[in-house]
This record gives C-alpha cells, sequence and structure tokens, in this order.
C-alpha cells in the first residue's frame, strides 16, 4: 500500500504542516512537568470541545423562543431518543468545566506559574475564567425554566443599581422593558455566538502563549524568579539533560486524564441525568424559591447576608475590585520564589478562598435566611411543648401557629430559622421584653403590633413565656416586681 | 520613490486606504450600534408604559389583597407566557387601592401574600413587607414598588409595563419618569 504515503505527501507538498506540527509535538519540556498536576489545562480544553459538540447537537431541536424553549426542552428530555443524555453531558460538562478551570487555577497559582515571563499568560486566563462563567450564566438562562426567569430578574436587579446606567442597561440586557422573547434570543445568541466565538480565540492565544514560552517548570523552594537570567536559565532547563520531548513523554498523562475527566462526566450523565428544565417560566406562578445553578451559590448567599446599606456598593465595586487584583498578580509578584512551601501567604489566601466560598455554598443550601413558607401549616408545635399548658398558653400556641410565627421561629429544631429558635426564648427575655419585642419587632423581626388583638398577644406571650429548658428559671425582670409592689400598696416594699 | 518628504506614493496610498476603510466602518458602525440600543433609544421615547385593566373591582373587596395579573402592553407573538405579569392588588376602601409589583425591591424574585401575617414574604433572601408594602425586614433596601392606578367605569386601571428595578430612582434623576415608584 503505497497509496496513503502518497496521498499524504500530496497534502504535505502544498500544506507544509508536519515541520511545524513535528516540532510543536517534541518541543523539549522540563522532566518533572510530566507530573498528574500538570494536566488540568489540557483537560479544560478537552471539556471545551465536548461542549461545543454536545452543544451543537443541542441546537439541532432546541428552540430559542420565550413561549416554545421550555417545551423544546421537555421533547429532548422526553421525545428525542438519547436527548435527555445529551442535555445531561453538556450541563455536567459545564459543572465540570467549572471545576477543572478552577483547579487549573489554583494550580497555576500555587506553582507560580503566573510569574515572569507568561504574566499575558495568565491575564488571558483571567479573561477566560470570566468567558466561562459567562457561559455558566447564559447557558443557565437558556434553560428557560423558572429559576431562569427569576434568575434573569436578579441579574437586572443588580445592573440596574449601576450609577446612571442602570436603568438604561437593565433594557439593553433584556432586550426590551420586561423578561420576554427578546431577553431570551440575546442570551442565546451570547451563549451560542459571542461567547464561544470570543472564547476560542482567547484559548488559541493561551495555548500558544504556553507553547512559545515553554511550561512552567516544576518549582523548587530557592530557585528563584529574575527577569534579568530566568530565560536563560529556563533554556538550559529545556534543553539539557533534565529536557524531555512532550510527545510522548509527557503527553499520556494528559491524555489519561481528560479521557478520566469525560467518562466522569459521561457517568455522572448517565446516572445523574439532566439538569431541569424546572417548572415553566410563568411569571404568575410564584410559588417558587428560585435558586441559580451550584456554582452561582455562594455569590447567593453573600447578597442575603450583606447588611442592605453595604450591598449596592459591594456588588459594584466587589467584582471591579476582585479583577483588578487577579489582572495585578502577575505584575506586583513576577518575579521571586515559585514554590508553595516559601510562599505561605498564597497558600493561606487559597485556603481563605476555598473555605469563604464552601461555606456560603453550603450555607445557600439551607437559607437559613428564608422564612420557612409553610411551617406555619406543615409543622406542629412539638408536643412536649404543649403538655400541662393552661387554656391561655395553648391558645397562644394557635396564635403562633396562625400568625406565622413558625415560619421564622424554630421548635425543637423544626420551622424557619430566618430568626432564632424560640426552646429557650423564655431564659433571654422577660415577660416586657417578649411583649415588646412581638409588638414592636426590630432586630430584623416584622412589628406585629397591627396585627394582633391584645388578646393575642397576651396568649401568645403567655405561650413564649413556658419556653424554658426543665430546671432552667426563665427570666424576671426583679426592678419590676418591686415597682408592682409599690403601687400595689404604697408602703411596703417587701413581699415574700 | 521615495519624495523630498519622505512620503512615498504608496505609503501614501496605503494611508488613504486605511482612511477610507475607517469611514466605511464609521457608516456601518453608526447603524449597528443603534440597531443594539434600539430597546434604549427608540422604544423609550413613547415609553414602555401604558394604562392596563385589572379587570372589575368587584374580584378585590374591600381590606383585601389580592392577587391580579396582567398581559405586558409591548409583547411579541413569542413571548409565551412571559408576557403576563402578577401583581398584587390592595382594596383599603372606596376608590383607594394599592397595586405592589411582584417583584422584590432586593433582588426581584416573587413576593408572596400571607393573609395570615399580614405580611409579603420573598423566597429568594428573606426580604418581608409590611400589608401597606413599606419595608419589615430583611435586606430590601425599600418598600415594595407600587404602580399608579385609577378606577374607570367599574375597572381597576394600573399604569404598567416595565420590570421595577431598585435603581430605577435614578431614571428619575437622570430626567425619565419611573413608570412604577
Amino acid at each position: 500500500m503505497r497509496l496513503i504515503p502518497r496521498v499524504s505527501g500530496w497534502f504535505e507538498q502544498r500544506l507544509q504542516l508536519a515541520t511545524p506540527i513535528r516540532a510543536t509535538m517534541a518541543h523539549p519540556v522540563p522532566r518533572e512537568t510530566a507530573s498528574w498536576f500538570y494536566v488540568f489545562g489540557s483537560a479544560a480544553l478537552t471539556i471545551l470541545v465536548l461542549q461545543v459538540v454536545t452543544g451543537i447537537l443541542l441546537a439541532l431541536i432546541y428552540v430559542p423562543s420565550a413561549g416554545e424553549a421550555w417545551n423544546s426542552l421537555q421533547t429532548l428530555n422526553h421525545k428525542i431518543a438519547l436527548g435527555w443524555f445529551i442535555r445531561a453531558l453538556h450541563g455536567w460538562g459545564s459543572n465540570f468545566m467549572i471545576a477543572i478551570v478552577l483547579i487549573h487555577m489554583v494550580q497555576v497559582f500555587l506553582f507560580g506559574a503566573h510569574k515572569f515571563p507568561r504574566e499575558l499568560t495568565w491575564i488571558i486566563g483571567v479573561v477566560l475564567l470570566l468567558m466561562t462563567l459567562g457561559m455558566a450564566f447564559t447557558g443557565q438562562v437558556l434553560r428557560f425554566d423558572q429559576d431562569a426567569y427569576w434568575g434573569l430578574g436578579i441579574g437586572v436587579s443588580i445592573s440596574s443599581r449601576i450609577p446612571v446606567l442602570g436603568p438604561w442597561l437593565v433594557n439593553l440586557l433584556l432586550g426590551g422593558p420586561i423578561i420576554a422573547g427578546a431577553t431570551l434570543s440575546r442570551f442565546f445568541a451570547l451563549h451560542v455566538f459571542v461567547i464561544p466565538g470570543m472564547l476560542i480565540a482567547f484559548v488559541a492565544v493561551h495555548v500558544l502563549l504556553v507553547l512559545r514560552l515553554g511550561i512552567n517548570e516544576w518549582p523548587m523552594p530557592g530557585r528563584v524568579v529574575r527577569r534579568a537570567t530566568y530565560l536563560r536559565e529556563y533554556h538550559e532547563l529545556t534543553h539539557g539533560a533534565d529536557g524531555i520531548p512532550f510527545v510522548p513523554a509527557a503527553v499520556w498523562k494528559d491524555m489519561f486524564f481528560s479521557g478520566f475527566v469525560l467518562l466522569s462526566i459521561a457517568a455522572c450523565a448517565a446516572i445523574l441525568g439532566p439538569f431541569g428544565p424546572g417548572g415553566a417560566p410563568d411569571p404568575t406562578i410564584i410559588q417558587t424559591a428560585p435558586r441559580p445553578d451550584f456554582f452561582f451559590l455562594w455569590l447567593y448567599a453573600v447578597l442575603s447576608l450583606l447588611p442592605p446599606s453595604l450591598e449596592t456598593p459591594a456588588l459594584l465595586i466587589g467584582p471591579a475590585i476582585a479583577l483588578g487584583v487577579l489582572v495585578a498578580l502577575p505584575f506586583v509578584s513576577g518575579e521571586g520564589e515559585k514554590s508553595w512551601r516559601r510562599r505561605p501567604i498564597a497558600v493561606l489566601i487559597i485556603l481563605l478562598l476555598a473555605v469563604a466560598l464552601g461555606s456560603f455554598t453550603h450555607l445557600s443550601q439551607h437559607a437559613p435566611w428564608s422564612p420557612e413558607m409553610d411551617a406555619w401549616s406543615g409543622e406542629p408545635i412539638p408536643a412536649e411543648y404543649l403538655k400541662g399548658r393552661t387554656a391561655l398558653e395553648r391558645q397562644g400556641a394557635l396564635v403562633f401557629q396562625l400568625k406565622q410565627c413558625h415560619n421564622c421561629h424554630a421548635l425543637d429544631d423544626r420551622g424557619g430559622h430566618r430568626g432564632p429558635a424560640l426552646d429557650a426564648v423564655a431564659v433571654r427575655l422577660t415577660h416586657d421584653q417578649l411583649v415588646r419585642q412581638v409588638i414592636q419587632g426590630g432586630g430584623n423581626m416584622p412589628a406585629y403590633g397591627k396585627n394582633l388583638s391584645p388578646a393575642e398577644t397576651t396568649a401568645l406571650v403567655a405561650f413564649l413565656e413556658t419556653l424554658h429548658p426543665a430546671g432552667q428559671a426563665p427570666a424576671r425582670d426583679a426592678s419590676r416586681a418591686v415597682a408592682l409592689d409599690r403601687s400595689g400598696d404604697g408602703s411596703s416594699a417587701r413581699r415574700p | 520613490m521615495t519624495t523630498t518628504n519622505g512620503l512615498s506614493r504608496r505609503t501614501l496610498l496605503v494611508r488613504l486606504a486605511i482612511g477610507f476603510n475607517v469611514l466605511v466602518a464609521g457608516m456601518l458602525g453608526v447603524p449597528i450600534v443603534r440597531y443594539i440600543l434600539s430597546p434604549v433609544t427608540r422604544e423609550r421615547r413613547p415609553g414602555y408604559e401604558s394604562w392596563l385593566s385589572l379587570g372589575s373591582v368587584e374580584q378585590f373587596p374591600e381590606g383585601q389583597t389580592r392577587f391580579a395579573t396582567y398581559r405586558n402592553p409591548v409583547v411579541n407573538s413569542w413571548d409565551g407566557e412571559t408576557a403576563t405579569i402578577a401583581c398584587w392588588v390592595r382594596h383599603l376602601e372606596g376608590e383607594k387601592y394599592q397595586v405592589f409589583a411582584i417583584n422584590c425591591a432586593h433582588l426581584g424574585c416573587p413576593v408572596r401574600w400571607f393573609p395570615q401575617s399580614n405580611l409579603f414574604m420573598c423566597p429568594c433572601h428573606g426580604g418581608a413587607y409590611y400589608a401597606d408594602g413599606s419595608r419589615a425586614s430583611g435586606p430590601p433596601e425599600r418598600g415594595l414598588f407600587e404602580y399608579s392606578y385609577k378606577v374607570e367605569a367599574g375597572q381597576l386601571f394600573i399604569k404598567a409595563g416595565e420590570i421595577p428595578t431598585p435603581g430605577q430612582p435614578v431614571a428619575a434623576l437622570a430626567g425619565e419618569k419611573p413608570p412604577c415608584v
């Protein structure tokens, strides 16, 4: 068979690609970089290919129309053979993409790969991170369900707060006055044309920079980066005894890991299935608790925990600061130690960020700041809290349920957690303080004065006063007893 | 072929060609930018809001707060269910009403009315409002958005048509009338 060499020779005579491709594949890399720590970038590239392919497959069926998108997702899920699997691959691919990109970024930072001469590679990486998050958000909108609809509302509420330009930006984002057909169409254009186009272009430059500047060498404590000497030292490292050709010495680990990631995505997709869509995007169905996708949950928690006065400044200035820090990083610490063993602050920053993001994500899944809307009708008061109580106190327990106190206050760990649990409230507050708190509210509790009759307040407070652990006396106001005695009989302030 | 001032014929032609293309790019750019900005500029002139009926006033008994919906005035045929918007109508007495937007003043999630506790509550971040729409607790910085209303021929009309957002008071400062105060 001399046909194959002849055909390939014909193409090569015209394309002349064999030499540059061979040179690229065999370019020397430092021996230690053939490591399982250096596989995340290529894995992200592999997932990008998966996302492009599955995205095109979904576009064969999906209808980017506000009236039809949700129905077309149902068709994909239930009527098209394996449509659910393609949706699941795309959805899980998106989650894996963000995870791998974040791991890649942490590895690059801890290995000092952002330092000279790879500053631009890092900055383009930051741009790619923003685009990845942009793809995740716009993709969540294309899954046009209740979460997408109200998520858009959250997005425009945030952008409306930008000074002067805010309200115009809202119309521009929505493509009109409300979240409707034009909104979905422009998010479709962003998700399918604009961001992917830019993403592919920037990925190309990112990879080109990695090839031109060489992969970051394994950081050794004491091997310090200096602008004057680094390039020569790197050349000695790769072209001396320590240099090995990328193909095949290092590439097999990238290939195995990429395959493993693809297999994991496929396994998640096959076992756990696609994401949604949730309820139909009908804004008149308000029995819904919108939640963003996993990687935006931390932000959702931050938005509820910020004090109201800080929220707008934090929302507008916070992202700018974060972006500024990420872009400035390679210029501020462009030289010096690369090894994480000699960079304790770098390690601490990563740990702090991981703990903060993890805690916010965890909080958002329990949402203790939101009332439990049906606790008043769905969570009974524990029986022990009613045993041996007077009629008035039991009436108070009824008021507690009917006025929906249970939606925000837990008893025996059941009910809402918006306010403090009330199992031992009588130990903390005296009778008068309870009355005041119920009537006037305060400390983030609404005032119920207009909403409770005096009889209801009396009963409710009587019930609340029974809420103290056995053997622990309820709080009482000693001075009040004295004052009452004085007014009572005028002469004697002492009574047993 | 360099002339005395150092500008060759070729360099001049290249510069002219660049200038010509900049001119053409500008001519193409203006309509493109206007097209992109059309939701902001063109349609804003007449305004997005108009008077819309919420139906007969008999649906809204005195002293109660009821759920109502309307069809947004600016619609496309492919908007589907998204063009139907909900709101809360509180009938105080006689012809006195309050019509609240469904969107929480914090981040726009749909608030629910609880007649038992006389509160509006938001499922997203725990915002709560009193029956008159004023802020009770939680992250919102202000009370619920209110539509202006009128009663005509036994029907309740509200002026609506644009999603209410917390940033809109800024629009009032810039000379734009906020549709929903």
